[in-house]
């Protein structure tokens, strides 16, 4: 059974049918690439499986259940984790607070023992601290712990997302292109930075991206959507030569004509 | 039956005179997203201003000798009074909330109500802090119509109410300035890249809407006869109920919620106890937010993620 | 152990406070007494307010209908218990403690459900709306206890002696009630619950997106700041001699959200420091009677401008004593 199956998904906006009858599978232990042009429903999608948006019709079956429609919060608890293609961080608080936010199902004391802080409430919160800075060794970003999280370098930010999210101890990790912005040589990196997340951490990774270098080199299936509907899917070899797909990008940059790492 | 119809005449009026002041809510908050609070002490401005214009035109001597208030006059008293009222909300919008107009949305409603309080407590310093006595700009003259009392100032509320709002609607659906109007409540963003002053426009919105609260201010002090510097306050609220009623950001919305409120206020006095008829509005506001917090007119905006 | 410890703590801190109180009834005047209790109030106000408006930036502009709650639930507790609270331990400091206490804490829960009430389905709302619901609701309130009549309408209700209400209220227990709330309050606010509120206010989607219960830790915000209002009305109603409707009027709340906005909107200690400066600024400008309230308008206009994150925006005075250092630039990063 694969982790996550969509079974034709349609998301209207009043007159925008942003996403059509979309179906696909996605196997646990994947590096699942979903690409497309601009404006091609793919962030849609996202929000969609994770329950900002309910769908009109289709199902979202996440490890055999159907999770469309249910509460972004629920859905997170049960293993699905995400970053933001404008990186939603909390910018005021440190990085370390960042992580510790998304870690409720390690923290089981009450409000009433926050405020009175019983010693049951000091040893939840020392067990979070502990794992957000586990967290944060994985990324690299230990250092920056105590940093308030709005003054990081950009690409500092994006892990700070990526090792927020790994609080959730999730199952299925969606990447709302986390390679914007980044030369070829963060690229490189954070191909490394996936592939570890899978082969290590044991994480399903979808990725949403514009930047071909990243996603012919790091994804084993390719989705391709266009206007809202699936046109292709493949490896990155059948994609980057696939007819409807070049016809979808012409125009735009083709895929597999940038050089590769 | 004549005492419902009677009731549906003085709500209808009174709504009307709601739909006025709502309008300038709407049209504010359709561009800035930026709720007015001192818009009801702007109504409140206005209905002063006819006090002392007439009063400086003469009005007590025409009452001394029971001659009716002449027409040309009692319309330059709503133009001075309408005009006052659009240099105010003009002054107001440069000086406390274009500074503003980039932060975070709780620091202009911060403003505004600091802005509304300023205008209450210094309309109480200038102006008497005791209600006074509205002058007879059009002396009353009561018919009956099928066993229902209408009096001429109901009819002038009317004509005047419809007059304006029908030179609203013309306004924003023929001119270019309505017509900028219009594209700012969608995106301001896009409209300031199409070249459109939006300066200019926002300036407009506020004076046109000042000028309108202004016109229902004279109304509210022929029709209620006392007026006193607090009156903004409630009525401006529940004239923001009104627009929210009706659709916020939808002009249509905001003249049937403005009639709908006038209904219903008056309804419930009639029908249920006057102590209850500033409660309704309260209650219609918040069924309104629960249940449908676009409005009766108005579309829901789906948020970017 | 450590309760034993903490019991101690707590012990010696109402012996400090009962000492100022002694110090305070000895050197001030009844005037300058009342300003400090009055101030004393506000602090419970205002840090009460910040948990929502600060902390986790919903806006909240009624929150006089809950201090008119907590003032109406305490006093009328008050009243009903004291009969049998004297006749079982007689009169004296004691049973007045115990029916004070008790009384305050049927207030706070009174505002508390009312919080609830008015929280869970405005919480919904955002922004704007949000702000006028709750003043809404707010009037509502204050409107509802105007026409009460079994607590005295718009004359107001101040229990069953021709003297009004017992005067509980004194520098000690305002300032014990300070002490619980900002202790309670504060480590709430720096706690797993604190920064998810907080999280709530930076960004509520990717809150959401983190497992945040965002809805239930709103609403359960609103009532404990609500709860706190309850507290301090209650405290107010036992300095009057009783407990009427024009009290808690919009102003009141605007009282409140000025409170906040002039210490910072988020930080504790700019609360408690706001919540003096009304207190006292309001009495410096009594003699400017007619001019108050225009000035404070002025007030809260041109620090809206001037200087919107107050005197201390989100952070506390500790904070600034050691400063967070800005991120030093890194390179990128050798992949774990």
């Amino acid at each position: 059974m694969s982790l996550l199956e969509l079974r034709t998904v349609d998301k209207i906006f009043g007159g925008l049918h942003a996403v059509r009858g979309v179906s696909f599978q996605v196997e646990k232990g994947a590096i699942f690439g979903l690409i497309g042009p601009n404006g091609a429903g793919k962030t849609t999608l996202f929000n969609v499986i994770t329950g900002v948006y309910t769908p009109e019709h289709g199902q979202i079956l996440f490890d055999g259940q159907n999770i469309a429609g249910l509460k972004p919060a629920l859905i997170a608890e049960r293993g699905v984790a995400r970053t933001f293609q404008n990186i939603r961080i909390f910018r005021t608080m440190t990085v370390a607070e960042n992580v510790m936010v998304a870690g409720h199902h390690l923290h089981k004391a009450s409000i009433a023992s926050a405020m009175l802080r019983t010693r049951a409430y000091d040893r939840d919160e020392q067990a979070l601290a502990k794992r957000a800075r586990e967290l944060l060794e994985v990324l690299g970003l230990a250092e920056l712990a105590d940093e308030v999280a709005g003054s990081l370098p950009y690409g500092s930010q994006r892990r700070l997302e990526i090792a927020r999210g790994l609080m959730l101890s999730p199952q299925l990790l969606l990447l709302d292109e986390p390679a914007a912005g980044m030369n070829s040589q963060e690229a490189r990196t954070l191909n490394e930075q996936i592939r570890f997340l899978r082969d290590q951490l044991g994480l399903t990774v979808i990725l949403v991206e514009h930047n071909m270098a990243v996603v012919m080199n790091v994804c084993e299936t390719i989705h391709v959507v266009d206007h809202g509907e699936t046109i292709a899917q493949g490896t990155p070899a059948e994609i980057k030569v696939h007819p409807k797909v070049l016809a979808a990008y012409l125009g735009e940059e083709e895929p597999g004509t940038e050089a590769s790492p | 039956m004549t005492q419902f119809l009677q009731q549906i005449i003085n709500g209808l009026s009174l709504g009307s005179i709601y739909a006025l002041i709502a309008l300038g809510y709407t049209m504010v908050y359709g561009i800035l997203k930026l709720i007015n609070f001192a818009h009801g002490e702007v109504f409140m401005v206005g209905a002063y201003t006819g006090f002392y214009a007439a009063g400086a035109l003469g009005v007590a001597s025409f009452e001394a000798q029971n001659q009716g208030f002449p027409w040309y006059l009692a319309l330059l008293v709503l133009i001075i009074a309408m005009a006052a009222a659009a240099l105010l909300g003009v002054t107001i919008e440069f000086l406390a909330y274009r500074p503003v107009r980039s932060a975070p949305r709780l620091t202009p409603l911060i403003t505004a109500i600091g802005v509304s309080l300023f205008l209450q407590n210094a309309g109480m310093l200038l102006f008497s802090p005791n209600p006074q006595r509205y002058p007879a700009i059009l002396s009353e003259v009561r018919f009956e119509l099928f066993g229902v009392i209408v009096t001429n100032i109901k009819l002038t509320i009317f004509a005047v109410a419809l007059c304006l709002m029908l030179g609203l609607h013309l306004f924003v659906q023929k001119t270019w300035t309505g017509r900028a109007m219009r594209a700012l409540s969608f995106n301001i963003d896009a409209a300031k890249l199409m070249g459109i002053d939006t300066n200019q426009v926002i300036r407009s919105t506020f004076a046109i809407g000042s000028g309108l609260a202004a016109a229902g201010g004279i109304l509210f002090g022929l029709d209620q006869i006392t007026i006193n510097p607090l009156m903004g306050v409630l009525t401006g609220l529940k004239a923001f109920v009104a627009a929210v009623l009706g659709g916020i950001g939808s002009i249509p919305g905001a003249v049937v919620g403005g009639l709908l409120i006038g209904l219903a206020e008056q309804l419930t006095a009639g029908y249920l106890s006057p102590e209850y008829r500033d409660a309704i509005t309260f209650v219609i506001l918040i069924l309104i937010l629960l249940l449908k917090p676009e409005g009766l007119l108005g579309i829901v905006r789906v948020e970017k993620v | 152990m450590r309760a034993a410890v903490r019991l101690a703590i707590a012990a010696a801190a109402l012996l400090a406070i009962y000492g100022l109180q002694l110090g305070v009834e000895a050197g001030f005047t009844e005037y300058v007494q009342r300003i400090i209790l009055l101030a004393g109030i506000n602090v419970i106000l205002a840090v009460g307010l910040n948990l929502i408006n600060g902390t986790t930036g919903q806006f909240s502009i009624g929150h006089a209908g809950f201090m008119a709650v907590g003032a109406y639930g305490t006093a009328f507790v008050g009243v009903q218990l004291a009969g049998p609270v004297h006749a079982a331990l007689g009169s004296g400091a004691f049973s007045d403690a115990l029916i004070f206490n008790l009384a305050l804490l049927a207030g706070a829960l009174f505002a508390g459900i009312f919080g609830l009430i008015v929280g869970m389905p405005s919480l919904r709302l955002r922004g704007d709306y949000l702000a006028v619901v709750t003043l809404g609701f707010g009037e509502i309130i204050r409107i509802l206890f105007n026409n009460a009549t079994f607590l005295g309408s718009a004359t107001g209700y101040s229990g069953d002696d021709p003297s009004g209400l017992p005067a509980y209220t004194n520098f000690f227990w305002v300032f014990a009630w300070v002490a619980a709330i900002v202790i309670l309050i504060h480590n709430l606010t720096f706690s797993q619950t604190g920064r998810s509120l907080t999280a709530i206010r930076e960004d509520e989607i990717a809150a959401e997106a983190m497992a945040t219960p965002t809805t239930r830790l709103k609403v359960t915000a609103f009532a404990i700041s609500a709860a706190t209002a309850g507290i301090a009305g209650g405290l107010f109603a036992h300095m009057q001699a009783g407990v009427r409707p024009e009290d808690f009027r919009f102003e009141r709340s605007i009282d409140m959200v000025v409170m906040i906005i002039v210490g910072g909107l988020g930080s504790i200690s700019g609360a408690i420091l706001g919540g003096i400066f009304v207190a006292v600024s309001l009495e410096l400008m009594r003699d400017l009677q007619q001019y108050r309230l225009v000035l404070y308008a002025l007030l809260l206009i041109v620090i809206m401008i001037v200087r919107p994150q107050g005197l201390l925006g989100a952070r506390e005075l500790h904070h600034l004593l050691r400063r967070k250092k800005p991120a030093k630039a890194t390179a990128p990063s050798e992949s774990a």
